[in-house]
């Protein structure tokens, strides 16, 4: 019994660590779907993210007495404005210039995915060889911001208390992002904007603004993410294999979750245990490999059920994806 | 008050017809222009970004044996953008070739691996040939089946189908197809399971070249091309001449997913010779580019697929003798890409700036957008 | 002396290009007053309105508010003056509710309290007497429920001069009366509104005053107490003006197309058409009158297969062969048998043409699957092409110039010359002349007129009933889905059409 007791909240605290950079990419392609522009690139933008949260703590902490806390907020900012950035060309391209948003991003993960090679890979040319973080910067990334006898407590506290603070932050912006999109004014607004933009536009919303809004703020908390697995599960090293595809399954828990954010916290969790069960739970019927699918597997299933049951509050926004002109009618 | 409408500072509408010299002048500006942005980020590692295109230039055409390089990197890419391209017509966003390359390397390399001593020679590559495009076109059915009858939302459907089939391969990767146990390889495949070669090329450029024309053809001269055309154009006016909509759309979906498939069994019988998860690799997402900023058109993805596979060979000799890593590569095509992307934007609009005067204005109602201008009918 | 006017037009002019919407219209309206604006389709009643709610400028004249002059550039600028107009088309989000709908786009600022919100909602439906729950979603709404949803909108803004654009071409007559209760209630509230309406009873029925316009014109204003259904037709319609289109007998005319007891219903589950019967006869127009969304469209689309058919026969009978069931046939077949159909839908594009495509490419809509060959035959659609280019004097660079491009009228010719070309025995067109100039409306007068000589049934559905009285033979008169009259064209006149085509004089079935 004890023995898998403790199998079990190991597993939950590694699912809860894969699922974080999960989260905050989920919780991101929410927002910017919310106002109906469809962002394939988040890979792209998770990448970048990683790439340029890494170097700006490495070069913070190059600067010299350096403060773990100070760190970790440059780390967030970092993403976020290299995040945004890349939204920012999504956005002028796809609203502005009124592109295809499929195709603007998947060039956008070609350019994001280049960018975060390029900024990795740069770095350690420059650096010369091995690029990393002190330990007594990474226990500020990785390790709980609660007291310890907190997480010491049997089962719940490794569970809830354990984790690093960006779990925390995720959680934050998670109800943050649901009271904002369900019961704000503005959110209200956002909505309308993702649903119908001409509905929007002829109650007076100033449509472009809204899309513009959500999209690079969007794009700076799906950039965090990808900070946030490098900081945490690679170890504050560059590792652009491990980061490969975290993207997509952001994209791929939107749906999952029915675009709603509180959805997205135990959705990136259980997408965090199917991420890392092959490694835990060898079941000889199953080839471990192939848990690996199940997330994209779960996700087909659950579009196609939505679509089967055609109920309305569980649709994609209504104009996801399409450019929107006023005068077309 | 004043009694003029306030104009917002920029008017759009919609335009048709700009002549084609200036077309042709915006888009091939936008590629300089992605230039000139491309050699800003070159110049930012310190290296002459002259030098650098130069080096791009020669290491991909440099050498007979660059040359082949470089065609072998734009023969999936221009394969996949052909497959793409009736999707897109019709206006159904299949963003899943990168799956249906994969599911079509999958059947191919199981004859492969499995029938390869009891196929004779040429037997056996029509057989993955065949397997690998009908698998790919069963993969691609899929989505287009629940599009058609429950209108599944198909960009979501066929990306997630991406990722469970490249799954499937790392499973067989690691386990039923796996070569030398706990290598996660799959073994080589024979010589007769290999495409043979012309000119020191695999012959899947033949093919590929074969696949353009015929792609052209089907698009402009066929039934089943007006058929598309119509339905990406009007849905409505499509039932109207008696279109079945969703049949068009299941078997033109089958289509794509056939030569991505086909596509998918050049890769692991052509250029591989073996089946490994990376077999895509992007190629199915990067032609989708390609399709779209061709306009469609089989001739022009030639063209930049070109462009595309030059950029990416060049990118590696790059790495090799100024030290530039390769993904600048990726960072340039993305640039191109956007930039191409913009440009449209140019020939499809037009801009209609309000006259200097009335600025002063416009300032004190920034935001005043509320109107649309009055260009209806006078009544509906 | 008269009490200050609510709202006040003086002298209104606006043009759209060449063409004059509203010439110099005067009007006034009182708070605690129904004003009902009265016109045939065409006759710049939305138009005029659209000014009032900011969506179009006038070109000249005044607009007075409370007796001051006003410049109204923008629909916020309208909500500021008081004015809320319910518009056609009605834009509302489907997922929301009623109360989010409401709040949509509005600057109170604090927190979104839908508590409070569905509280004044309720409010305003119980001072008014709408029937509607808040909280209910918009997707789940009729489409009565969400004119009222649009209604409150309005309400919630705080206006008090409010504009209805035909409101009850959607509704039901039990609907109708719903609406017109809540109506009185806003009258008597002290509210001023205007109802555009071309429905004489519910003119009679609502209004206070009636200000009547045609073609752009300005006629009058009466008290609705001191006029008479008669009276209003006469000031509506005019006087026949003569327009010399040829109407040459055809000899020997054959029953061609027989619907009888045809129902169908529309997505929403309105019944869109309600036992029409009526025969097409070979070598014949038959004219098809009604105030628009009358049931023409579906009436067409029935025939042509492409509407679902609740109840009815439509026997086609083709020359020298016995009679068959059109009723679940493919539009295809229809197609083939001999019934051609030229839509003009209110984009010209949306229905029958493809937009990116050019004159040949349109002829091959109709023949594109001809033979056994994968390939299309191009040449003899390119010929078609060449051959409607040079008859009807199609103004393109060539056939291959995308109809997109092309004008109105051109786009006209190209639908209305391919369902010709077809040789069918049956030609239904709709709104042909839509939005054409006089001359190439005749042209295509002429060429309807030819094919009724062949022996071909014609079906012409339009809008301007000069025209109906002196192209058609007979002239079927649709009102709410239902046949009110079928009319000898030579004999009637245009006090006649319009009565049946308001009911007023048929038989009251409402």
């Amino acid at each position: 019994m004890s023995e898998f007791v403790t199998l079990a909240v190991a597993l939950v605290v590694a699912a809860i660590t894969y699922g974080t950079p999960l989260l905050f990419g989920t919780l991101g392609e929410i927002l910017t779907e919310k106002s109906g522009c469809l962002n394939l690139g988040v890979e792209g933008i998770m990448f970048t993210g990683g790439a340029v949260g890494l170097a700006g703590v490495y070069y913070y902490e190059k600067m010299g007495s350096p403060n773990g806390f100070v760190a970790v907020i440059v780390g967030l900012l970092c993403a976020f404005l290299a995040g945004a950035l890349c939204s920012l060309i999504f956005s002028f391209l796809t609203i502005t210039l009124r592109a295809n948003q499929n195709v603007t991003g998947l060039a956008l993960s070609i350019f994001g995915t280049g960018v975060g090679q390029f900024v990795g890979e740069r770095m350690r040319v420059t650096e010369g060889g091995y690029i990393a973080i002190s330990n007594e910067m990474k226990i500020f990334f990785q390790n709980s911001p609660f007291p310890r006898f907190l997480q010491d407590l049997p089962v719940i506290g490794p569970i809830l208390f354990k984790n690093s603070i960006f779990f925390y932050l995720g959680l934050l912006l998670a109800v943050v992002l649901f009271l904002f999109i369900n019961r704000s004014r503005r959110g209200l607004y956002l909505r309308s904007v993702g649903e119908s933009p001409a509905t929007a536009d002829a109650a007076g919303l100033n449509v472009t603004l809204y899309q513009y809004l959500a999209t690079i703020i969007g794009g700076g908390i799906s950039a965090i993410g990808g900070m946030v697995y490098i900081m945490t599960i690679a170890g504050c090293v560059w590792n652009h294999e491990g980061l490969a595809g975290v993207g997509w399954l952001a994209v791929a828990l939107v749906i999952f979750c029915m675009w709603r954010p509180l959805n997205a916290i135990w959705g990136s969790i259980l997408f965090g245990a199917l991420m890392i069960l092959y490694l835990r739970l060898v079941l000889p019927f199953i080839p471990t490999q192939l848990y690996k699918i199940l997330p994209y597997v779960v996700t087909v299933i659950v579009l196609i059920f939505s679509s089967l049951r055609n109920k309305k509050e569980n649709q994609p926004p209504a104009s996801l994806g399409l450019s929107y002109f006023r005068e077309d009618r | 008050m004043n009694h003029k409408k306030r104009e917002p500072w920029i008017r759009l509408s919609k335009r048709d017809g700009m002549t084609s010299w200036k077309v042709w002048s915006i888009r091939i500006g936008s590629i300089f222009l992605a230039l000139v942005l491309g050699g800003l980020v070159i110049a930012m590692t310190g290296v002459n970004p002259f030098k650098a295109y130069g080096t791009i230039i020669s290491g991909s055409l440099g050498k007979a044996s660059a040359i082949r390089q470089t065609v072998k990197i734009a023969i999936p890419l221009l394969g996949c953008a052909l497959a793409i391209a009736p999707c897109f017509k019709m206006h159904f966003w299949n963003i899943g070739a990168e799956g249906q390359i994969t599911a079509g390397a999958i059947a191919a390399s199981y004859f492969a691996l499995f029938w390869a001593d009891r196929l004779p020679g040429p037997s056996l590559i029509l057989v993955m040939g065949l397997v690998g495009a009908v698998a790919g076109g069963l993969w691609g059915l899929i989505p287009a089946f629940f599009k058609a009858r429950w209108n599944t939302n198909e960009t979501l459907f066929t990306l997630m189908m991406n990722y469970i089939v490249i799954g499937i391969v790392r499973w067989l990767q690691g386990g039923p197809w796996e070569g030398r146990a706990g290598s996660q390889i799959i073994p080589q495949f024979a010589p007769n399971a290999c495409l043979p070669r012309v000119f020191g090329i695999h012959c899947g450029w033949i093919i590929v070249l074969v696949l353009v024309l015929l792609m052209h053809i089907y698009m402009t001269y066929t039934k089943h091309g007006y058929e598309i055309a119509v339905i990406g154009d009007s849905i409505n006016t499509a039932r109207y001449a008696g279109m079945n909509v969703g049949h068009v759309m299941m078997r033109t979906m089958f289509l794509s997913g056939a030569i991505s498939g086909l596509v998918g069994f050049i890769l692991v019988s052509g250029a591989n010779g073996t089946l490994n998860d990376g077999v895509a690799g992007g190629v199915g997402f990067t032609a989708i580019t390609v399709a779209w900023l061709s306009q469609l058109n089989a001739f022009g993805m030639v063209l930049i697929s070109g462009m595309l596979a030059i950029l990416e060979k060049g990118a590696e000799t790059l790495q090799t003798r100024l030290a530039v890593p390769t993904s600048i590569s990726d960072i340039i095509t993305g640039i191109l890409l956007f930039c191409m992307l913009g440009c449209e934007f140019f020939i499809n609009f037009r801009m209609t700036f309000r006259a200097r005067k009335a600025k002063k204005a416009a300032a004190e109602t920034a935001a005043d957008s509320d109107e649309s201008p009055a260009k209806e009918a006078v009544e509906s | 002396m008269e009490p200050v006017c609510a709202i006040e037009l003086r002298n209104i002019t606006k043009r759209f290009g060449d063409v004059v919407a509203n010439d110099r219209i005067n009007l006034c309206l009182q708070r605690g007053e129904i004003l009902s604006l009265l016109g045939e389709n065409g006759s710049g009643k939305t138009t005029l309105m659209n000014m009032l709610s900011g969506i179009y400028y006038p070109d000249e004249g005044e607009i007075l508010v409370g007796g001051k002059p006003v410049s109204i550039t923008s629909p916020r600028e309208a909500f500021h003056y008081g004015i809320g107009m319910i518009h056609q088309h009605y834009k509302l989000v489907d997922v929301f509710t009623a109360a989010e709908n409401i709040v949509l786009g509005l600057d109170e600022g604090g927190k979104l309290d839908m508590k409070a919100i569905n509280a004044r909602v309720r409010e305003i439906c119980e001072k008014y007497g709408f029937d509607i729950d808040p909280s209910q979603k918009v997707y789940d709404m009729s489409v009565s429920q969400k004119q009222t949803v649009e209604i409150i909108k309005v309400l919630y803004r705080g206006a008090d001069i409010l504009i209805l654009d035909e409101p009850t071409a959607v509704l039901t007559p039990q609907e109708t009366d719903k609406l017109f209760a809540v109506m009185r209630n806003m009258r008597d509230d002290g509210k001023a509104i205007v109802i555009i309406t071309h429905k004489l009873h519910e003119v009679m029925a609502i209004s206070d005053k009636v200000a009547v316009l045609r073609k752009g014109q300005y006629i009058g204003t009466v008290n609705t107490s001191e006029t008479s259904p008669q009276a209003l037709t006469d000031m509506m319609v005019g006087h026949s003006v003569t327009l010399n289109i040829d109407r040459p007998h055809y000899e020997d005319p054959q029953p061609r197309l027989s619907v009888s007891g045809l129902s169908c219903f529309d997505d929403e589950g309105v019944k869109r058409l309600d036992d029409v019967s009526f025969t097409a006869m070979g070598g014949e127009i038959l004219g098809i009158a009604g105030i628009s969304g009358s049931g023409q469209r579906e009436l067409l689309e029935c025939i042509a297969g492409l509407h679902p058919i609740a109840q009815g026969t439509i026997m086609y009978t083709p020359e020298g062969k016995s009679p068959s069931d059109l009723v679940g046939k493919t539009p295809m077949q229809i197609r083939k048998a001999g019934v051609a159909m030229a839509f003009v839908p209110e984009d010209r594009l949306g229905m029958g043409l493809v937009g990116s495509m050019g004159m040949t490419g349109n002829m091959m809509l109709r023949s594109w699957r001809k033979g056994k060959s994968a390939f299309v035959n191009r040449k003899d659609p390119n010929e078609l092409a060449l051959q409607i280019w040079k008859d009807l004097e199609v103004v393109t660079p060539s056939t291959n110039f995308p109809v997109r491009r092309m004008s109105g009228g051109n786009v006209q010719k190209v639908l209305v010359g391919r369902e010709i070309a077809s040789a069918p025995s049956v030609l239904m067109t709709a709104y042909a002349v839509r939005g054409l100039d006089i001359n190439t409306s005749y042209t295509i007068y002429h060429l309807l007129t030819e094919q009724k000589m062949k022996g071909v049934a014609v079906v012409y559905v339009g809008e301007d009933l000069d025209v109906l009285l002196e192209l058609c033979d007979r002239i079927l008169v649709l009102c709410g889905g239902k046949v009110s009259g079928i009319v000898d064209a030579r004999t009637t006149t245009k006090e006649e059409v319009g009565l049946l085509m308001t009911r007023v004089g048929g038989k009251e079935a409402e």
